[in-house]
């Protein structure tokens, strides 16, 4: 299948010399959605901006939805919606104005039924009439995002989209971004809430320092690197670890209560058997044991501080 | 071409010239009919005429084309450097748009707005000084060269300004000295020869000189070159505004 989103050994180096991508490669499937995670700086916004066409890229090939970004790039761009990071929108427009100007700007002849579902969709029809100036952030934030729907992309790029706002706004917005995907949108999404990746992600690409360190399946990728933790509420307080589980990766909480057996997922229950039979063979009783496995988030951790 | 993609900007434009209709036309329609009260009526009245013209009719192609400048490179660079101070210029990178749809968009919207301000203008100074319009036709034609090639100006300099007070620099510190002297208030067969040698090497008297052509049929140099110097700024302009695009200077890192 063809990808909607081909990037080829791009390279960006800005005016003063830094260099804020370093030979990526990455494909981006029709329908996925795609979460890239990194650190402050570390290249995400420069990516999208180069696909979008906001950055001019110093070398490599980019493709979206089959055509190149600069040769064919109005092929390219029709496809594209795109909701920066910033709230940046006209204050003096009216919501309706501002939505349809984005469709005329992206090519596309006025269809007032397709924007009033838009702004439906995103409880935004109530506030057509009303300029932009006098929308909370979390409204701001859904004009971006109808703005970037309005001319019907079938690629669509959230910056850093629930940033700033509330707990059900963001909800909302996941619950929409599921919506576009079943419509066969293809979704690409940097954030900071890793909550955010895991709860929605299909795929995970990791960027640090201007390179792609990893892209992987999401389940995989947290069964691959995602840890393990035994926790052992024991009958009797230890004073330190016993001799015979030295060689175990195992601590001991502060108060003693607690022994604290960490493992790979892929690892299963093998090491967990033999710490129990261990603690059986040391008259070590324990009284209740639960296990919990790596966030996403201890993950991206992990991985961006290697 | 992407038709719906100009036509978005111009309307864009055009409607933010209805919301601000105080600052976008009462405001230069009442500074220049000050300058019809004061320049045409109450001291013109005490003037001689000039190449046979009353001083409050020999005034008002230059009083007009003062507007007409002011007007086109503040509405072309206010139009290009709002979305840059406001971070929607995003929109515009990343839209299917050629840089020729992008500057047909906004440069037409500010020129649209400058022959509209001038023809109010005009309209306004027949409440105070009697005029005759001898070539309407070039009259015309120069209101709408004028206003392109300035609007497309304005539109560099939108570009360029990384500030507000960068955006006011060209027009005050630059054109408005430029107008002034450039024969607006007077012939410049009035000034002494050096001072004649010297306003030859400013543009605007080509300007101005041309369009009192079109009304009484006089000026300062002929007019075939004052259209031939607005066309070579104009084309200046298009190359400049080719460059900027071609290179992303002040648009894309």
């Amino acid at each position: 299948m063809q990808p909607d989103i081909s990037v080829k050994h791009l390279n960006k180096v800005y005016a003063d010399g830094f260099q804020a991508l370093k030979d990526i490669n990455l494909d981006i499937t029709p329908g996925e959605i795609f979460a890239l995670l990194g650190p402050n700086g570390a290249g995400k916004t420069t990516l999208i901006s180069i696909i979008c066409g906001i950055v001019n890229k110093s070398s490599g090939d980019v493709q979206a939805a089959g055509y190149d970004i600069v040769r064919d790039y109005r092929k390219a761009r029709e496809s594209i919606g795109l909701v920066p990071q910033e709230l940046n929108t006209d204050a003096f427009e009216t919501v309706w104005d501002a939505v349809s100007f984005s469709r005329g700007l992206f090519g596309k002849a006025p269809k007032p039924a397709h924007i009033e579902k838009v702004l439906k969709d995103l409880s935004l029809w109530d506030k057509r009439n009303n300029r932009i100036m006098s929308l909370s952030g979390g409204m701001k934030r859904r004009v971006m995002i109808a703005k970037a729907l309005s001319h019907e992309p079938r690629i669509l790029f959230l910056d850093e989209p629930t940033a700033g706002v509330d707990v059900e706004l963001r909800r909302d917005m996941w619950e929409m971004v599921r919506k576009l995907r079943e419509n066969g949108v293809t979704i690409i999404l940097t954030t900071h809430y890793i909550e955010e990746a895991e709860e929605m992600a299909d795929r995970i690409g990791v960027i640090r320092q201007g390179e792609i360190i990893l892209v992987e399946d999401k389940d995989r990728l947290m069964s691959k690197l995602g840890k393990k933790e035994l926790r052992l509420q024991l009958q009797h307080p230890l004073e330190k670890v016993p001799g015979e589980l030295v060689l175990e990766p195992v601590e001991l909480s502060e108060d003693g209560y607690e022994l604290i057996y960490t493992f790979d997922s892929q690892q299963e229950q093998a090491g967990v058997a033999r710490l129990l039979r261990l603690l059986g063979d040391m008259g070590i009783d324990y009284r209740d044991l639960r296990t919990r496995e790596s966030s996403l988030e201890e993950i991206f951790v992990g991985l961006v501080h290697e | 071409m992407n038709y719906y993609g100009i036509r978005a900007i111009y309307r864009f434009e055009m409607a933010r010239m209805r919301r601000t209709l105080m600052q976008s036309v009462a405001s230069p329609v009442i500074s220049t009919c000050l300058y019809f009260v004061v320049f045409g009526s109450a001291i013109g009245s005490r003037m001689g005429e000039i190449d046979n013209i009353s001083y409050g009719a020999f005034i008002i192609p230059g009083l007009v084309m003062l507007s007409l400048l002011m007007q086109s490179i503040s509405n072309a660079s206010f139009g290009i450097y709002m979305p840059k101070f406001s971070g929607t210029i995003y929109e515009v990178l990343s839209a299917p748009v050629s840089y020729v749809e992008v500057v047909l968009g906004y440069v037409g919207a500010a020129a649209t707005k400058s022959v509209i301000l001038g023809l109010i203008i005009l309209a306004t100074a027949r409440l105070f000084v009697d005029y005759d319009v001898l070539h309407p036709f070039w009259m015309f034609a120069f209101l709408v060269l004028t206003s392109i090639t300035f609007s497309l100006f304005g539109f560099i300099i939108g570009i360029w300004a990384d500030g507000f007070e960068k955006l006011q620099i060209v027009p005050m510190m630059i054109v408005t000295p430029l107008v002034f002297l450039g024969g607006t208030f007077y012939s410049i067969d009035m000034l002494p020869d050096v001072w004649q040698t010297i306003s030859l090497f400013n543009p605007v008297v080509y300007l101005i000189s041309g369009f009192r052509w079109a009304f009484y049929g006089v000026s300062d140099v002929h007019v075939g070159i004052s259209v031939g110097m607005t066309l070579m700024f104009l084309t200046a302009c298009m190359i400049t505004i080719w460059w900027i695009f071609r290179t992303g200077y002040r648009l894309r890192s």
